[in-house]
């Protein structure tokens, strides 16, 4: 669950890229962040897993509070989150398999628990063919959806997606989306953000729209009217 | 989610890393033998030199001449100023006569000695000191003592050391600093290129939940690795740099007056000494270069 309340950010060079966020997103949830080009939607993004820290509000994720979060358990909360993002950030040299093992290990998984989860994420995405080969013999949508079974390995009880489908061409992106409904559908509350406004309408989903560092509407089954790219 | 110390994993991250940026590693892994090196050798020369000092101390003495005019007497009755002396350990009276068999002992053969009277030489005490560093101060104190003429005694030999061994450890503490300092450095900047080489991984792995010490850890083993590599690497660097200078000083040396103490006695001194300064090189360098850039 997240929580954010009346919540700004302003950077360090003076730009208020936030004014006032009120957003609640509850379990099981799947909602659309949308919003032009410098709304914001990413800056949001980075406040919910603490890789920057508000000027002045209220956050809660997944029973954290991270306005006195330590930095000790931020990691503990991270756990809790599953995070993609548009250019995949897969590592080139490590396979497949390699790339999910080692976001495992980094959470201290086993060996054994390794083994049984790798093989049913990589089948969840479709990807159970491809264990053995490098991110640089995949197509743009096959790498998105190793950042999304590799998002989904550890097993969070939130995905986070910023622009997933960025890079992707409109077929890609459908596919992609589906998958990400497909897993929401198991149970991972999904925040995704994304430009498509095409892509935002063809599922009926609430979608909470952002510019210039307002919320401007919030509407389930809604309709994105704003501009795309 | 079972929390383990995957001892396992850190150490081949670690072994890993050192290879894929061979050429720093190289360097940083030369920078510290020639700092262990050097630091070993200066060690090893004021070692041999307290050593020698020792033998000094234990050999080296002063004799004390007795006025030509005094009797035998006369000359006893100096024996115990002598020893109220301070820094004097024992004193040995010698007469004369005494002096001159020792004297002519080897050239009883020769006959120019033959005749010498007894009054050749004088009567003299041999005195022995506990601090050689003192040995000034005893010696003019002798000196002023009534009843003595004259005194001799090897302390140009041992100024001379004294001297030689200060400044060997001046430098040595100097120079042992500066590389310390040098290799810390070049092994900080080894890890540095390190985590900039695997700054993504890092990334993803802070993402997703990695705690800070077990990103840490590889790099720490990293450095360790480095420093002791170094370490051993120098270690018999200095095992063979020694046993051929022992050989030189034997050679060139047939009066045994320098004498130097056998490497092998002194290996469980050494290795741990040199893997201990390997590791805190190692160590310090990692975690000079990782301090700051795990805030993320
Ligand atoms: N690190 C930063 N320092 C200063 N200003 C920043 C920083 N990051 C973002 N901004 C500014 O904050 C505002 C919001 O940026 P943000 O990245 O959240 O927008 P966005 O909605 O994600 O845009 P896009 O759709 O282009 O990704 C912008 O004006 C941007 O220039
Ligand atoms: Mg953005």
């Amino acid at each position: 669950m997240i929580r954010l309340i009346d919540v700004h950010k302003e950077y360090d060079n003076g730009t208020k890229a936030l004014k006032g966020i009120d957003l609640r997103i509850d379990d099981g949830e799947f909602v659309f962040l949308v919003g032009p080009s410098g709304s914001g939607k990413s800056t949001v993004i980075k406040l919910i897993t603490g890789e920057i820290a508000a000027t002045e509000g209220k956050l809660m994720v997944n029973g954290y509070n991270l306005n006195n979060i330590s930095g000790r358990q931020i990691p503990y909360m991270r756990r809790t989150l599953g995070i993609i993002f548009q250019d995949f950030r897969l590592i080139e040299k490590k396979t497949v398999y390699e790339n999910l093992a080692f976001v495992m290990r980094a959470i201290g998984a086993s060996p054994k628990e390794l083994k049984r989860r790798i093989p049913y994420v990589l089948e969840l995405v479709g990807l159970d063919e491809k264990a053995k080969q490098y991110p640089g013999q995949l197509s743009g949508g096959e790498q998105q959806r190793v950042a999304i079974a590799r998002a989904l390995v550890n097993n969070p009880s939130m995905i986070i997606a910023d622009e997933p489908t960025g890079n992707l061409d409109p077929q890609r992106s459908l596919e992609i989306m589906m998958l990400l409904e497909r897993i929401n559908e198991l149970g991972t509350t999904m925040l995704v953000v994304t430009h498509e406004r095409a892509l935002v309408n063809r599922f009926a989903k609430r979608v909470v729209a952002i510019e210039d560092g307002r919320i401007i509407s919030d509407e389930t089954g809604g309709y994105y009217n704003g501009e795309t790219i | 989610m079972a929390r383990r110390f995957n001892t396992g994993y850190y150490i081949s991250e670690g072994f890993h890393s050192i290879f894929t940026h061979g050429f720093m590693s190289f360097a940083a892994v030369c920078m510290t033998v020639a700092c262990l090196l050097i630091m070993g050798s200066f060690s090893l020369v004021a070692l041999n030199l307290e050593h020698m000092l020792g033998d000094l101390e234990a050999e080296n003495e002063l004799i004390a001449y007795v006025e030509e005019d005094y009797t035998e007497e006369q000359a006893r009755a100096l024996q115990s100023s002598l020893e109220a002396i301070p820094n004097v350990s024992n004193v040995t009276f010698m007469t004369r006569r005494e002096a001159l068999d020792a004297f002519l002992e080897g050239h009883e053969d020769n006959p120019l000695y033959n005749e010498l009277p007894d009054e050749t030489l004088r009567d003299r005490y041999h005195i022995h000191v506990d601090d050689i560093e003192l040995m000034a101060k005893t010696w003019s104190a002798v000196e002023s003592l009534e009843g003595v003429a004259l005194v001799r005694g090897a302390m140009k030999v041992a100024q001379g050391f004294i001297m030689v061994r200060n400044i060997a450890t001046g430098v040595a503490i100097a120079l042992i600093a500066m590389l310390v300092l040098i290799s810390l450095f070049i092994i900080a900047n080894t890890i540095k290129l390190a985590t900039f080489y695997r700054r993504e991984e890092i990334a993803i792995m802070k993402m997703c939940g990695a705690t800070n010490a077990f990103v840490r850890w590889p790099f720490v083993v990293e450095g360790m690795l480095l420093g002791l590599c170094g370490a051993l690497v120098a270690f018999f660097l200095q095992w063979g740099l020694y046993e051929a200078v022992a050989r030189v000083v034997v050679q060139g040396n047939g009066l045994s007056l320098v004498t130097m103490v056998s490497f092998t006695t002194m290996i469980r001194y050494i290795l741990p000494a040199f893997c201990g300064a390997g590791l805190i090189i190692g160590v310090g360098g990692s975690l000079l270069a990782i301090r700051k850039f795990l805030q993320v």
